[in-house]
């Protein structure tokens, strides 16, 4: 089943296009990683999808109902969470209470608690919850995105770039998570410029340039592709 | 024994300006808006008191029953049908758009009430007092206020930090796209706060219009008190407001002691000299 499509996004700052002719779909239970050089309209892409940026033409589609002017909030609470690459955290709360503002206002809020609980458990977050959030280190606040956004309890999880920056050692355990996450049920787009990271658990690779899709496919096939090649080494597409 | 019995009338005074002040810095702290009606709703809620009180013949402090929720509901509505729509990165458009709400709620009152002065009239409350020291003496009504105050403030600060409602206001607060995100809407919630903000408005309205009379006019003075509270606690600190409700209203006190034209005066003195010496207030939240 299509959990997520998006049909033809278009969407210009000025003369900038930030997005051109945009479309893809992803199936339930997917894991698909995009990669792309900076400022090739990635993030964008995500904010178009959680619904803060708005297209200019065409349509998302998520878990069956379009959704292209819903409000953010609306469509966190149908299943959408992200991390940020530069983490946002709610500064003046506690890990606690950052993972349970996900957990109340998110898709299930059934025990928010209790689930937060878990969550603080299945990220290793639990020996710093009540330090505020505004006082962790980078590697923590990464953990703390995840956190936040796994609380809210999405059925659709956007990772932006959670593995720049960490040691391996960090990386290898930031890659259980997500694989137990994704286990789940849990559908997983990553955005990320870690490629041996993305490699290693990605389903399928979706190569994005100036706000176009240039190939996708599986992770193998799309890395050795010519268009991939000359985005990452200069090399000519011929 | 004197000027014993001026410090503690003027602590009791604070609990008023703490009811003034704890909406105005509610409001603030969750959307950055300075409410310039602030002081007109509170005397907006006095008039609708009053009208509560004809109708039913209830005692003033039993018609916050009827006014509270009211209030609430006018809170509720003025925020999703006119505050949202100019509250942005601009703080400027929703400073002009209170501005004008002010203008507008005065010569409302104005037309409907005309411009004689008002008072409610709460019975026996408003002449008891307990005698605590000789020629010490604290009133019934005072003395309430002052507790309704203290209940406020310690009921804020708990919906604050031990509710998800308060969760929602500081996420937001925090930063309102990421909370937006996280499946807040954030005009609903802004929605909530300035009906909460209104609810303590009702409260203050009522305790206003029962220690002193009230006119349409009197709006901008009460808004200026619960300022100069706000800002002597610290933005952000509800426990500070009530503070800086009692300073001032210790530093009137101390005025109208030396010479009664000295009451207004001793306290904006008092506010001046606490922004010079701590700019950001005496006890600022710490981010």
């Amino acid at each position: 089943m299509t959990l997520l499509d998006l049909q033809d996004l278009q969407k210009s700052y000025g003369a900038l296009a930030v997005t051109q002719n945009f479309s893809m779909s992803v199936e339930q239970g997917d894991l698909v990683g995009i990669l792309g050089p900076n400022g090739a309209g990635k993030t964008t892409l995500f904010n178009q999808i959680t619904g803060t940026v708005k297209p200019d033409h065409g349509e998302v589609w998520f878990d069956g109902e379009m959704v292209t002017q819903m409000d953010a909030s609306k469509r966190c609470q149908m299943g959408i969470a992200r991390s940020f690459q530069v983490p946002h955290p709610f500064v003046g709360m506690t890990v606690y209470e950052n993972i349970l503002v996900g957990a109340t206002f998110g898709r299930s809020s059934f025990d928010p608690r209790k689930q937060a609980l878990e969550i603080m458990d299945k990220t290793g977050m639990d020996d710093k919850a009540n330090q505020l959030a505004g006082s962790l280190t980078l590697l923590d606040r990464k953990r703390l995105e995840m956190a936040r956004a796994l609380a809210a309890d999405p059925k659709l999880l956007l990772l932006d770039e959670i593995a720049g920056g960490l040691t391996d050692s960090e990386c290898v355990s930031l890659l259980n998570t997500i694989r137990e996450v994704h286990e789940t049920g849990v559908t997983i787009i990553w955005i990320e410029h870690v490629v041996h990271a993305l490699m290693s658990v990605a389903k399928r690779l979706v190569v994005v340039d100036f706000g176009r899709k240039v190939t996708e496919g599986d992770p193998e096939t799309v890395m050795n592709s010519p268009e991939v090649k000359s985005i990452y080494m200069g090399e000519d597409a011929a | 024994m004197e000027w014993i019995n001026v410090i503690v009338q003027g602590v009791l005074i604070g609990g008023l300006y703490a009811l003034f002040a704890a909406g105005l810095s509610l409001i603030f702290g969750v959307m950055r808006l300075v409410n310039i009606a602030h002081g007109d709703f509170i005397v907006g809620a006095a008039y609708l008191a009053m009208v509560t009180i004809t109708m039913t013949g209830l005692h003033p402090l039993l018609s916050l029953v009827i006014v509270v929720p009211l209030m609430a509901a006018i809170g509720y509505a003025i925020q999703l049908g006119l505050l949202n729509r100019v509250l942005g990165d601009d703080i400027l458009p929703p400073l002009i758009v209170t501005f004008g709400l002010s203008i507008i709620l005065q010569n409302v009152l104005l037309t409907t009430f005309s411009a004689d002065s008002q008072k409610l009239n709460a019975g026996a409350l408003e002449i008891g007092s307990i005698p605590v020291l000789p020629g010490v003496d604290i009133g019934y009504m005072p003395l309430l206020t002052f507790v309704a105050a203290v209940a406020i403030i310690a009921g804020l600060q708990f919906l604050f930090y031990r509710t998800s409602m308060g969760r929602a206001f500081r996420a937001t607060s925090d930063d309102g796209e990421i909370a937006q995100i996280m499946g807040l809407d954030n005009r609903k919630v802004f929605a909530w706060a300035m009906a909460l903000s209104m609810a303590v408005v009702a409260v203050a309205g009522v305790f206003l219009a029962i220690r002193a009379n009230f006119d349409p006019f009197m709006g901008p003075s009460r808004l200026i008190f619960g300022f100069e509270a706000v800002i002597i606690g610290g933005l952000g600190n509800l426990w500070g407001t009530l503070i800086g409700g009692i300073i001032l209203g210790v530093a009137q006190g101390i005025g109208a002691q030396i010479d009664p034209g000295w009451q207004l005066l001793a306290g904006h003195i008092a506010f001046l000299v606490i922004l010079a010496v701590k700019p950001r207030g005496l006890f600022p939240r710490i981010d």
